[in-house]
């Protein structure tokens, strides 16, 4: 027996453990029972994945009575580099949950479903073939359904969001359930040996190739298919939030690499263009909806979907390289794909986490209410800070790494050999360039906004840091957003084995894409920054004079500075929702209430804004009326009046006897 | 590890260079200034005596800021030390493991408006959060326009590393004058002012709260914090002026080091530098701040210009 088949093994085993301790032990003890076995889970999950990385094989064949043939699990190194990153996140989210989980995600369904969930999320990369993967994929859907829907007796707008979800990830799950259909058709068999034997250029791997792309596309949040995203995270509690945002969408990444690169490799060089504008257009859209959020969560959410949609990009820039035979920058644009998967997994935990963190002590998620967490809540305050810095894409973390990566895959991969390349590759570097930059907008109002300046609420002003362990779970979060930045050579060699390519990086802290000829020891820039920081404090600390508190902020002239003057988080990004007026199309609503003695004094101003996304109220909310209207004339046909039904049978009758007799 | 003699003594040189010459840049633009609206003007040496005397100030802390306001105007400091150690001013040799990659430059550049925009932040002012939203709008909208700057002028090269740029014009001049160098220079410079708040994005001189940016943000500050944020912001200014003549007249940059070489380097650089401060000043005094609504006009204009840059150098490359 291989570590491979034993992780397998132990995961399925540690499954049902976890459901059986979540059922049977009582509530004072549950969270702490609970909370084990779903970090075992997790660390079981990510070793088992180490080893499917490295190279191990192992089969785990599970005998079923259905008529499908038997459900074998048999990672091979790319999905053990998924197994690895969902394993860790699900380790730390579940230690989080040990002292975050109360009330509502503290129940038995919810401590039951989120080990099954953790378990699925294994078992989806391990899938040795297209019926065990959906039986998986399905599995995920199922039990991450019933844990956006935990609070649901608390409140109203999670059951909307649960519906959401339910209905997207189900038009994901048919999607793929036709494109395997359709593939397995074509190649004989279910196992990826089979699938593998269809002809990339044929006819029948396009359609296949459209239907997984649009699956995998819903799952991962990409735009137009992102609408459960903004809702689900939100509803769902925060640990969850972050399995899903971090582990879940990436299995969309997954089946995506998995399609292109294992499956159908060398495809034509539209697949790559497809994926290129998907991701392109999920990135602008998520980050610029980001921008202007001002629910934390939420905002959190569409920073997913641009995340993954630069994902898209990466993937879909390395194959269209490929296609045209630029491999050496082709190859660079898909390490760097799965450096911003590992890079996101470990900024996105540390942001949920955090915001988890935020609402345990606040009760809060609307930035706009919020602020001075800093000093209440430092280690939080910090952990958010490093994981904003992650997502922005500043030196030196994982997602400055990343980007930098894709940047010059990117750059290195124009060349006027092609038209469409010579096109695309501008284009991408602008989508890289702008959501970069509102990134940073982004994450320097979230985190600014949340927690520096004053409390603009009783509950952010009464707020309190967390727990020892919650503290814990999220400082190993925060160390490896700058781990994995500054030890770039590690995840590109484990990205690089995944997808097949030969890695040139001869060291752990640096990345040497040999192939296009640029390289980065981001140990030397913190280095280089820290000698600067330290010439900068030596020369503070020669100043004589020492700081001296004051009483109060300067008010613009002496007026007391109440914390209503403050900006907002919505009137940070006002400017910016102005520029992109058209893209976003703000509600405002201004009421000026003048005084009673002159029409010259203003009593009072009122002001509301609403941001709606565009693409769910131009594009979802008609489609869903007219199959509102469809249904409703639909009924005419079942008025419960016996003389029709006679009538159907009647027609049914005859038209069997038409058809018998032609 | 043999190269990083030498490049660490460029990029110790450099960083003094700048920071002895940052000061004098802005003073000269002042002086310019004044004298082109009739007044005397404090004369080239005044930033330097304001530095002196925020220095030995008592620096003032507002109840309820966080250590952001001690750390952040550091923190812009530090990223514009580096900025300035590697950005090839003098020389084109770089480090081993760090080579002046222009993503890098940026990225280090903007970890310091990030640090500016948080100390805006941080006391919870309406002033400063007003200047911080205002500055990181702009900084986001800036952003496409010098990667796609940068990126064209990197792919006759094929290399985004900013020394091998300047060593390719060194080799070739004409080069500069070609109509992708021409047009991605001009997007850059209009992403440089922008950066560093002059007009006709940001009135430096204002007082004005509603109209200002950069003044807003360091308005909580004082004593030496107030000394590292104009220090940072005046060696940014610098540093990214020093960059665009470099790239537009290459000329003094050596690509060895020795003591002769460096010394000419830095004469030519003072020269460039004081004539592009001068050309600045001097067009600004006929400029008036443009709305704060209308920027991105401007930028979106700098921007078609930068992808005009990139869609030339496709065509112009032969084969």
């Amino acid at each position: 027996m291989t570590g491979v088949e034993l992780g397998i093994g132990c995961q399925l085993g540690l499954m049902c453990v976890g459901v059986l301790v979540a059922v049977t032990v009582p509530a004072v003890w549950r969270s702490v029972a609970c909370g084990s076995v779903s970090v075992l889970l997790g660390a079981t999950g990510a070793a088992t994945g180490a080893l499917a990385l490295e190279g191990q094989h192992g089969v785990v064949e599970l005998p079923t009575s259905l008529p499908l043939g038997g459900i074998a699990f048999d990672p091979a190194p790319l999905g053990g580099f998924f197994m690895l990153v969902a394993g860790a996140v699900g380790l730390v989210a579940a230690a989080f949950a040990i002292g975050y989980a109360h009330g509502p995600s503290g129940t038995r369904t919810s401590w039951a479903a989120l080990a099954v969930f953790l378990g699925a999320l294994q078992l989806v990369p391990a899938a040795g073939d297209a019926v065990s993967f959906l039986l998986a994929w399905e599995m995920m859907a199922v039990a991450s359904t019933v844990l956006v829907l935990t609070e649901h007796a608390v409140r109203a707008e999670v059951r909307s969001a649960a519906l959401w979800y339910a209905a997207m990830t189900h038009l994901s799950f048919a999607l793929l359930l036709l494109g395997f259909g359709v593939l397995a058709g074509a190649g004989g068999g279910v196992d990826w040996a089979s699938l593998q034997r269809v002809d990339p250029h044929s006819p029948s791997a396009s359609v296949a190739f459209v239907l997984l792309a649009g699956g995998f596309a819903t799952k991962a949040g990409l735009v137009p298919v992102h609408v459960w995203l903004p809702r689900a995270h939100p509803a769902a509690p925060s640990h969850v939030s972050a399995v899903m945002s971090a582990a879940m969408v990436k299995m969309g990444v997954y089946g995506s690499l998995l399609v292109t690169l294992v499956l159908l490799p060398a495809g034509p060089a539209w697949w790559g263009a497809v994926l290129l504008g998907l991701g392109a257009v999920s990135a602008v859209y998520g980050i610029l909806q980001a921008s202007v959020a001002s629910d934390l969560k939420r905002l959190l959410a569409y920073s997913t979907t641009e995340n993954v949609g630069l994902m898209f990009l990466a993937l879909g820039t390395g194959l269209m390289l490929r296609a045209h035979h630029v491999i050496a920058a082709g190859d660079a644009a898909i390490v760097a794909c799965l450096l911003l998967v590992a890079g996101h997994a470990a900024y996105k935990t540390a942001l949920f986490l955090a915001a988890g963190s935020v609402l345990h002590a606040s009760g809060e998620r609307d930035l706009d209410r919020m602020g001075g967490l800093g000093v209440r809540m430092p280690v939080t305050g910090l952990v958010f800070g490093v994981g904003a810095m992650g997502a922005a894409a500043l030196p030196v973390t994982a997602g400055f790494m990343a980007e930098w990566t894709l940047l010059q895959a990117v750059i290195h991969g124009g060349g006027p050999a092609d038209r469409s390349v010579a096109v695309a590759m501008p284009i991408a570097v602008t989508v890289v360039a702008l959501t970069a930059g509102l990134a940073l907008l982004t994450f320097v109002k979230a985190s600014g906004i949340a927690f520096l300046a004053r409390p603009r609420s009783e509950g952010a002003a009464a707020s309190h840091e967390a727990t020892g362990a919650m503290q814990a779970a999220m400082v190993v979060t925060a160390a490896a957003v700058v781990a994995l930045g500054l030890m770039p050579g590690v995840v590109t060699r484990a990205a690089a084995r995944a997808t097949g390519i030969d890695a040139g990086s001869p060291g752990l802290t640096r990345v040497d894409l040999s192939g296009v000829g640029a390289r980065l020891e981001p140990l030397a820039l913190l280095v280089a920054g820290a000698l600067a920081l330290a010439a900068v404090g030596a020369v503070s600390a020669t100043a004589r004079r020492r700081r001296r508190r004051v009483s109060l902020a300067w008010g613009g002239g002496g007026v007391r500075a109440n914390p209503r003057m403050q900006y907002t988080a919505t009137s940070y990004a006002e400017p910016l929702a102005r520029v992109f007026e058209d893209a976003l199309r703000p509600e405002r609503d201004v009421v000026v209430t003048h005084a009673a003695e002159s029409r010259y004094l203003v009593e009072r101003v009122q002001f509301r804004q609403h941001l709606e996304d565009l693409i769910e109220s131009r594009l979802y909310r008609p489609g869903l009326r007219w199959v509102d209207r469809v249904g409703v004339v639909g009924r005419r046909l079942q008025n419960g009046s016996i003389h029709r039904y006679l009538g159907y049978s009647f027609l049914a009758l005859v038209a069997v006897l038409v058809a018998v007799s032609l | 590890m043999n190269g990083n003699g030498p490049a660490t003594v460029l990029a110790v040189t450099q960083v003094v260079v700048l920071l002895v010459l940052s000061p004098l840049l802005i003073g000269l633009m002042r002086t310019v200034r004044a004298r082109l609206e009739g007044r005397v003007g404090g004369g080239l040496l005044q930033p330097w005596r304001d530095l002196r005397k925020l220095h030995a100030k008592e620096p003032l802390r507002a109840d309820g800021t966080t250590w952001v306001s001690v750390a952040g105007p550091m923190v812009l400091m530090a990223s514009s030390i580096v900025v300035c150690a590697l950005t090839p001013l003098l020389g084109t040799v770089t480090f081993d493991r760090l080579p002046d990659d222009l993503f890098v430059v940026v990225s280090v550049l903007l970890l310091g408006t990030v640090a500016l925009a948080l100390v805006g932040l941080d006391a919870g002012t309406a002033f400063g959060g007003m200047g911080s939203s205002r500055h990181m709008t702009i900084a986001a909208l800036v952003e496409p326009t010098v990667l796609l700057a940068v990126y064209a002028l990197s792919i006759p090269v094929g290399s985004s590393v900013l020394s091998r740029i300047v060593d390719a014009r060194l080799a070739d001049p004409a080069s500069v004058m070609s109509p992708v160098s021409l047009l991605s220079l001009l997007a850059l410079t209009i992403a440089v002012v922008a950066e560093t708040g002059r007009l006709p994005v940001d009135n430096p001189a204002t007082h004005l709260e509603l109209t200002m940016v950069h003044e807003a943000m360091v308005l909580e500050s004082s004593g030496r914090d107030l000394a590292w944020l104009e220090l940072g912001c005046w060696l940014r200014l610098a540093a990214l002026l020093g960059l665009l003549t470099t790239l537009l007249a290459p000329w003094g940059v050596v690509s060895h080091v020795s003591v002769p070489g460096l010394l000419l380097a830095a004469v030519t650089l003072t020269a460039k530098l004081a004539l592009a401060a001068g050309l600045l000043a001097t067009v600004e005094v006929f400029l008036a701040k443009l709305r704060l609504f209308r920027v991105p006009e401007l930028l979106a204009g700098s921007f078609v210009l930068a992808f005009l840059a990139v869609t030339a150098s496709y065509l112009v490359m032969p084969g």
